[in-house]
């Protein structure tokens, strides 16, 4: 596994909307592997690979952008309010922050007479360690992202966003590795998955696939009174058979489960109750696309300290070569 | 101030304004519109949906495809049935507080009727404390019929409701209902009647934001632009509060208000200081809505066919969704300025990715 | 053709779990066949009839909706000989103890959804409905067996006979919304001997139950000129009978507000005066929550209309209807479309 550039996708910035760094990162990766290039007008990059005749067009889209928060109000003191950029998240005390021009804040909560509940996000303010207003670096509209490094400690990897960089990593690994195959591969990173869809909804507009496939984490049942969910850490990747916002199309779930046979990788199946991903979106495109979905197992989402298996990754991607090389 | 009764942008407002044009019904309103811009432009339709689409040609060789969106409806009621005793039975149309609606006077119909919504006696509350405001289905608009079969005949089933409430002046401001987004309306009517731009110019009067951002959704779709500007009619939160170091998310008189992103989608960086660098240029005056709130037409666009890069620009409005908001003049003329001048200035590169 | 009864028997008793519809599907394309010119099946699911107009090409057409999918379970896990499941659409969690249902494994297996005895429970306990990590279905296969036969992800379904009540009432599962199905097939059939210009395209929607998917897609591919979406809504019952809902037996509800056409509206009031068909005013303030709500915007937008058949109990395994409502729907639909002249267009009363 190539823990570098898995580092450095988790690591570079891309708030939903604010993709610009880390599309630059990506596009320097697969520049090589692509027979064309092209971003679209919401930013999605879209990485293209002729096939050699006689297949089909696939979409696979793994979306770049990461949860984040964004300046609200700066008050008289210099410290910042914020509102969320995407859903499910809940920032800890005491985690940092980074704005886009690289100034760290610290999460902190007012004081409340009733400590025993979870705060709410206005109770929550950020301190970028400004003495007032004035020379508060922050203004209102600056998106920020969580710090979170990477670490790699046995068999699994904790790190910030790996919601969704590992799948931008196995789309990048798959392009690498990718050869002969009859199918024309349309490789997207979407752009603002965590707000609306919207990127990878207008990139399979225009490549009007015959299907669609999102590369993304999903959740795990595997931990002390997790909701109860079929899906666990390191048991392979999970085939999604329906999220909260789609049915998988029994046909791409087949073909993902016949490619992991042939693969020879363990998988699972994935029944998620709340959650959905860029399929969702590209499903309903013109007049419909048949779509699914592969799953990387990832426990605590939408932390800082995000936790996938090297396994499930490296499987992922087995998973999918064989699936393109094969799928009819 | 501007002088107010000369103001055409303002004699424009004042006349929308007091039009019914609730969420699917706005038939009114685009009958008032069609002959302050028909001149003005080189065509002009009505789509599935209601919404009036204009188009105004560029002076460029090879012009960009702007849309500007400014929805035509309003949030009000519909009659879902009668009571025994001659009152309605209404159902709020888009997002309205209940706890306003006690004690207003409304307009029943397109003709209009009138009529009010009463509680029960507090006397009749036996030592109750107040209790949580009404829920909309328990509340009953009256408009003085005998019976049902009075109430049936005078207003069926399906007829529309609006707030009784003429546009005026009040103070340093103008105060009436629905300047969401009459507002944008009136700055839209302006624009179109004004000098050509470089850009093919998309202007269109919307039906259905309060329901879901239909009618943007489907004009966009029609249009294929390459960048969308929605005009609005935005919240302010300035009353006195308990805090006093919070955001009053817009300001009155501060000039337009534009969206960084709200929950409907994140305005594209390159377009938001696009029209910031212009207003600066211009020396326009504009403030940024406290991002994270309230949701705007360009969710509706952002999304369609290939995707749309688009912004809102909104005039700050006190109380909206309620019998009478109030907006300053000076915004409103500013909000045209920033529009026209944001437009003006667009160049593919404004909107083109690295 | 057979009696309503009996058709509606067929369509409701078979299964068609939201996603997975193949079953109905093909049971409603075996009916439609021999009523229509062209069928297909398309990405999402939806089965899509067209018999064409009688007027000069290119015809206008209008697109008759209808889903076929339905609410049910799906399977999330496999505890000891229990399958652990969470709602597939929006099941009614205060039914689902002592029902019969069929788990789409890989051969169909019946199950029952198990409750723990009173007994053991307290007075509070036996009241309170049932958690859905309380909740498990039996199929009386042993652990082993049972994995091998079950997949995370198969769907279940609800086993219910139709049963006719008293007045021409019937009641059984799945009326939400194959008695809609069944309109449009009655008028298919109705149109057999009736003379209509426009093309006629009968959609059996799939994935309504989640999102109204099927229409949203099959509307874009069609791209028709106006779409009338059929479905069941809220029928009086001794518990609820205030504003919005409506009496079974007096007729189908036309449906107004921001999601209808006017015209379209007009039209089928229209129609339904003429083919002296009673029918009941439903005003609808904003979403419609059916699929002409996805239709509408469409592309450029679509003008729509909605009829409604009133239903009892809704989502629940008893949901009950008229039989004289189904069958008027199916009239209304054919009437309204019968009467459309070759140059109708829909358009706004103050249009240029």
């Amino acid at each position: 596994m190539n823990l570098k550039l898995l580092e450095k996708l988790t690591q570079t910035f891309g708030p939903s909307g604010y993709e610009d760094e880390i599309r630059a990162v990506i596009r320097a990766e697969v520049e090589s592997f692509a027979d064309e290039i092209h971003v679209d007008p919401l930013g999605s990059l879209v990485a293209y690979r002729q096939g050699s005749g006689g297949g089909k067009k696939i979409a696979v889209a793994a979306h770049m952008d990461e949860v984040g928060l964004m300046a609200t109000y700066v008050e008289e003191k210099g410290y910042v309010r914020f509102t969320l950029i995407g859903g499910g998240i809940w920032p800890g005390v005491g985690s940092r922050v980074r704005f886009a021009d690289g100034t760290t804040g610290v999460i902190a909560v007012e004081h409340r007479d009733d400590a025993t509940t979870m705060p709410e996000i206005h109770h929550l303010y950020i301190d970028v360690g400004a003495t007032g207003r004035a020379d508060c670096p922050v203004v209102v509209g600056a998106p920020a992202q969580f710090i979170g490094p990477l670490v790699h400690q046995g068999q699994r990897v904790i790190s910030k966003t790996l919601d969704d960089r590992v799948g931008c990593y196995i789309l990048i690994e798959v392009l690498r590795q990718l050869n002969d195959t009859p199918h024309d591969l349309y490789a997207i990173f979407s752009t603002q998955e965590e707000i609306t869809l919207a990127g990878a909804r207008t990139a399979a507009f225009r490549i009007d696939p015959d299907i669609a496939i999102s590369i993304d984490v999903t959740a795990t049942g595997d931990t002390p009174k997790a909701l109860p969910m079929a899906v666990e850490l390191g048991k392979g990747p999970a085939i999604k058979v329906k999220d909260s916002g789609m049915m998988a199309h029994p046909l791409v779930r087949d073909r993902l489960v016949e490619a992991a046979r042939k693969a020879g990788v363990p998988f699972q199946m994935e029944v998620l109750t709340r959650g959905s991903t860029d399929a969702a979106a590209m499903q309903l495109v013109r007049s419909g696309v048949p779509s699914g979905c592969l799953s990387i197992p990832c426990r605590f989402l939408h932390s800082p300290s995000e936790m996938a298996d090297e396994a499930d990754i490296d499987n992922a991607i087995r998973l999918l070569l064989t699936a393109l090389h094969t799928v009819a | 101030m501007n002088d107010v009764r000369h103001d055409p942008l303002i004699t424009t407002l004042q006349t929308l304004a007091d039009l019914t044009g609730v969420s699917g019904d706005e038939t009114k309103v685009r009958r008032a519109i069609k002959p302050l811009v028909e001149n003005h432009v080189d065509t002009l339709r009505v789509d599935a949906l209601g919404n009036l689409i204009t188009y105004k040609r560029g002076t460029a060789e090879n012009p960009l495809r702007v849309l500007v969106t400014a929805h035509m409806d309003e949030v009000g009621f519909m009659v879902t049935g009668h009571t025994g005793e001659g009152g309605l039975r209404v159902a709020a149309v888009g997002s309205i507080p209940e706890r306003l609606l006690p004690g207003t006077h409304v307009w029943v119909g397109q003709e209009p009727l009138a009529g009010v919504i009463g509680l029960q006696a507090i006397h009749r509350l036996h030592g109750e404390s107040f209790p949580q405001a009404a829920p909309i289905e328990d509340l009953v608009v009256d408009i003085g019929a005998k019976n049902k079969e009075e109430a049936q005949e005078a207003a069926p089933l399906g007829t529309v409701i609006t707030f009784a409430t003429r546009c005026r002046e009040m103070g340093a401001v103008l105060t009436g209902k629905a300047f969401d987004d009459r507002a944008g309306c009136a700055i839209l009517v302006a624009l179109l009647q004004g000098e050509r731009l470089p850009c093919d110019l998309y202007g269109v009067f919307t039906v259905q934001e309060e329901v879901g951002l239909r009618g943007a959704r489907v004009a966009a779709y029609a249009v294929e632009p390459d960048v969308g500007f929605v005009l609005e009619g935005t919240l302010v939160d300035d009353l006195p509060k308990h805090e006093k170091d919070v955001s009053p998310t817009t300001e009155l008189g501060k000039g337009p208000a534009i969206t960084v992103m709200d929950r409907s989608y994140i305005t594209p960086p390159r377009l938001l200081s696009h029209v910031l660098k212009t207003a600066a240029v211009e020396s326009i005056p504009c403030q940024l809505k406290q991002p994270g709130i309230s949701g705007t037409e360009a969710g509706g666009i952002h999304p369609a066919r290939g995707g749309v890069p688009a912004i809102t620009i909104a005039v700050p409005c006190r109380y909206i969704h309620s019998p009478r908001a109030v907006l300053h003049p000076n915004d409103l003329a500013n909000t045209l300025r920033l529009v026209r001048a944001s437009i003006a200035r667009l160049t593919p590169e404004t909107l083109a990715f690295t | 053709m057979e009696t309503t009864f009996n058709l509606l028997k067929t369509f409701t008793e078979a299964p068609g779990p939201v996603g997975r519809e193949h079953t109905i599907r093909e049971i409603v394309a075996e009916h439609w066949t021999p009523l229509v010119d062209e069928i297909h099946t398309d990405a999402l699911g939806s089965l899509i009839a067209l018999r064409h107009g009688s007027g000069p090409p290119p015809r206008p057409s209008l697109m008759a909706a209808a889903h076929i999918d339905e609410i049910g379970l799906i399977v999330t896990g496999i505890e000891n000989n229990f399958l652990r499941v969470q709602p597939l659409g929006g099941m009614d969690r205060r039914i689902l103890l002592g029902l019969e249902v069929t788990v789409h494994g890989q051969r169909p297996l019946p199950g029952i959804i198990g409750s723990r005895p009173p007994h053991v429970l307290s007075a509070a306990e036996r009241r309170k409905v049932a958690a859905w990590d309380e909740v498990f279905v039996d199929t009386g296969l042993a652990a082993d067996e049972l994995t091998a036969l079950v997949t995370v992800g198969d769907s279940i379904t609800v086993d219910r006979e139709l049963v006719a009540l008293k007045n021409g009432l019937a009641a059984g599962k799945a009326l939400d919304n194959r008695a809609s199905v069944l309109a449009v097939t009655l008028a298919l059939d109705i149109l057999r001997s009736r003379n209509h210009t426009w093309d006629f395209y009968a959609v059996a929607t799939a994935q309504e139950e989640v999102g109204v998917k099927g229409a949203i897609t099959s509307a874009y591919s069609l791209a028709p000129h106006i779409a009338i979406a059929l479905d069941v809504t809220f029928g009086k019952q001794h518990d609820d009978d205030g504003a919005g809902t409506f009496d079974l037996g007096q007729g189908p509800t036309i449906a107004m507000g921001p999601n209808f056409h006017p015209q379209v509206v007009e039209r089928l009031i229209a129609a339904a005066n003429a083919e002296e068909i009673p029918y009941q005013p439903e005003p609808v303030a904003g979403g419609s929550g059916t699929d002409a709500w996805g239709i509408q915007v469409a592309r450029e937008g679509i003008p729509t209309g909605l009829i409604e058949i009133p239903l009892r109990y809704m989502h629940q395994p008893v949901e009950t209807a008229s039989l004289r409502d189904i069958e008027r729907a199916g009239r209304l639909l054919a009437g309204f479309v019968t009467r459309l002249e070759a140059d109708f267009r829909p358009h706004w009363e103050d249009e240029l």
